[in-house]
């Protein structure tokens, strides 16, 4: 966790409001991410935690409210746009490209780093082989954080469940993001895949400096990475604050955490 | 056996991503190419080359062209035919117009027109999928081959609503009409396809092939992580266009010589062209043209073998082989439903481990 000496506010939620027909799935959300931080979402089942985060990068569009980025405020924003301006995620149930190789994965993720034209593609000399060469090296980088040089070539389908959350998170780094997106990355890991993650995530924070917003239930995993966390529920803004200051508050234990069992 | 990467190392990235790693696949390619354009034409006849080789390298090529759309992008297609069609009233249109600017620049040109029709029939693909989409593009089909019957520009007004190839020639050798060299048009044919084939292997395994592959894999999350679908699948008919209109030219200008919409063109075009990259197998370069080979030379060699061999009539013949056919293609399918591509990756893995099983 690295507490920046001055907190720039990478992104700004103004009261968004997102509602499918009369179901209002964020009712006037306002939040803010700081540069450098790792921000946490959490709440109940249904509480529009996967929502908020399709609002951020653009896939959905919230009828009120408006989402500042790195200084530019928009109503909403195109996905390819949030990309674009370096937003990155995973999801909550893996969204891979199951035909391609792990690889080839990673190497999609730095799509927008690319830019010769079909022509040279066609060819595959020049200005083409020399970029696929350079994002091949960036790809490989990646492929060594995060320690999967083994199933670089093998189809993302075949692989088990850890590793496959494990590739999504090296796509979506690909990009080089800012702002990195993390919904439920560890859900249905075990204990050891689930430390690994989190040492992968809180590496990702302090070697590259990008800021993370992670959805999670595991509450030990969210109180020990954490800098601040947003509490959903139902759409409504429960809570926000620092772990300690969240763990205490009483609607947010009424709502979500509940009262340790007695033994 | 002798088929392995075992000892074959590679020390940086860019022999990693050489189109063909493994040294054996190398020389295979390279004997298929010495084959393919020193033997095949010193040893076969007429026959061999109109009848047999030219329909199969043609197909391949149009196979090529839909399997990049419907195997590497995920977007069905039924309007094969059709864009084959403006391939080849392209290039009639070309040679009677223009006979000056050469052959092979008219089967590009009328590639690249046909490139231009097909993305615009492609527009409906950024709002509907799958089967909504097959019907979208079986409009097209119905209605370039009307426009193709009903226009009389486009048959010149011939009487007949035929379209015939004037006589084309390259360095000298004629490779259209009545009186063109087999063996001319067979280098020629084949030269289009192998140089195009392997452009199609080279954008597959680049950026954009991989955007194709990501909207057909996973189409939300392609478009989250900044691929855009607009010009992903637009492009992706843009290209399968390009190159079903080349094989269309070439079908009717090198092949066929003259040509009739409705009989040429038809959907049963379209369906063949699909049937070989389902046979052949989905998004692969090598499966186009093994599913080319199986529909094309298949029934030809099995017509041949009962007239020549069991001395069964021709009719008959041609009865048992529409049978045998459909009989081998359902069994293809339930063995392997991903293709003659994967049967091929199949047995180079097994070769790979053998004399051990596993």
């Amino acid at each position: 966790m690295n507490q920046q000496s001055s907190p720039e506010t990478i992104l700004a939620v103004e009261n968004i409001s997102l509602s499918f027909g009369v179901m209002k799935v964020l009712d006037s959300i306002s939040f803010d991410i700081r540069r450098g931080e790792i921000r946490s979402i959490i709440g109940p089942n249904g509480a529009g935690k996967s929502s908020m985060l399709n609002v951020i990068n653009g896939f959905y569009h919230p009828q009120e409210g408006s989402i500042t980025f790195k200084g530019e405020t928009r109503k909403q924003m195109a996905p390819h746009v949030a990309a674009n301006h370096g937003i990155a995620r995973t999801f909550q149930n893996i969204a891979l490209f199951k035909g391609m190789s792990t690889l080839d994965n990673i190497m999609t993720g730095r799509n927008l780093k690319m830019k010769t034209n079909l022509f040279w593609q066609a060819l595959h000399i020049g200005p083409a082989r020399v970029e696929e060469l350079e994002n091949r090296e960036a790809a490989e980088k990646i492929i060594d954080f995060l320690g999967i040089q083994a199933i670089r070539k093998k189809p993302v389908g075949k692989l088990p469940y850890g590793l496959q959350k494990r590739v999504e998170l090296g796509r979506a780094l690909a990009a080089e993001p800012e702002l990195l997106l993390l919904d439920e990355p560890m859900a249905g890991m075990n204990s050891e895949e689930k430390e690994d993650m989190c040492r992968f995530v809180l590496d990702v924070n302090s070697e590259f400096g990008t800021t993370i917003a992670l959805i999670e239930h595991d509450m030990g995993v969210v109180m020990d990475l954490s800098d601040r966390v947003l509490v959903l529920d139902y759409g409504k803004q429960l809570a926000d604050g620092v772990p300690d200051e969240v763990r205490n508050n009483q609607d947010v234990i009424d709502a979500y955490l509940g009262v340790p069992h007695e033994h | 056996m002798i088929y392995r990467e075992t000892g074959q190392f590679k020390a940086n990235y860019q022999d990693d991503q050489a189109l063909f790693p493994i040294a054996q696949d190398r020389y295979v390619i390279l004997v298929i190419l010495l084959i393919t354009f020193g033997l095949v034409p010193a040893l076969l006849n007429e026959y061999w080359l109109n009848a047999i080789l030219l329909p199969f390298l043609i197909y391949s090529l149009a196979a090529l062209g839909l399997n990049i759309l419907t195997g590497y992008c995920g977007q069905l297609s039924l309007g094969t035919g059709a864009f084959m069609a403006v391939g080849a009233f392209s290039v009639y249109k070309l040679m009677v117009a223009f006979p000056g600017i050469g052959f092979i620049p008219m089967v590009v040109l009328s590639g690249v027109i046909t490139a231009a029709v097909g993305t615009i029939f492609g527009l409906p693909s950024l709002r509907i999928k799958g089967f909504y989409l097959a019907v979208a593009t079986l409009a097209a089909q119905f209605f370039l081959i009307w426009l193709f019957n009903k226009v009389g520009w486009f048959f010149n007004y011939s009487a007949t609503g035929m379209i015939n190839a004037p006589p084309m020639t390259i360095f000298g050798a004629i490779v259209t009409g009545p009186k063109a060299d087999p063996i001319a048009k067979y280098y020629l044919v084949a030269a289009f396809v192998a140089v195009f084939a392997l452009a199609a292997k080279n954008i597959a395994r680049g950026r954009i092939g991989r955007n194709w592959m990501a909207i057909r894999d996973m189409d939300i999350a392609a478009e989250l992580i900044g691929v855009r679908p607009l010009i992903a699948k637009l492009s992706a008919f843009a290209v399968s266009s390009f190159y079903v209109g080349m094989a269309g030219a070439l079908y009717f200008a090198v092949w066929l010589g003259s040509a009739e919409p409705t009989e040429a063109f038809d959907i049963n075009q379209s369906f063949l062209v699909l049937f070989m990259i389902i046979i052949g197998g989905l998004g692969s370069v090598l499966g186009s043209f093994l599913g080319a080979a199986f529909l094309v030379i298949m029934p030809i060699m099995l017509k041949n073998l009962m007239v020549d061999g069991f001395g069964t009539t021709s009719a008959l013949a041609e009865h048992i082989q529409i049978i045998v056919v459909g009989v081998l293609i359902i069994g293809f399918l339930i063995v392997e439903p991903h293709g003659l591509a994967r049967l091929w990756r199949i047995a180079k893995e097994k070769m790979r481990l053998w004399p051990f099983p596993y």
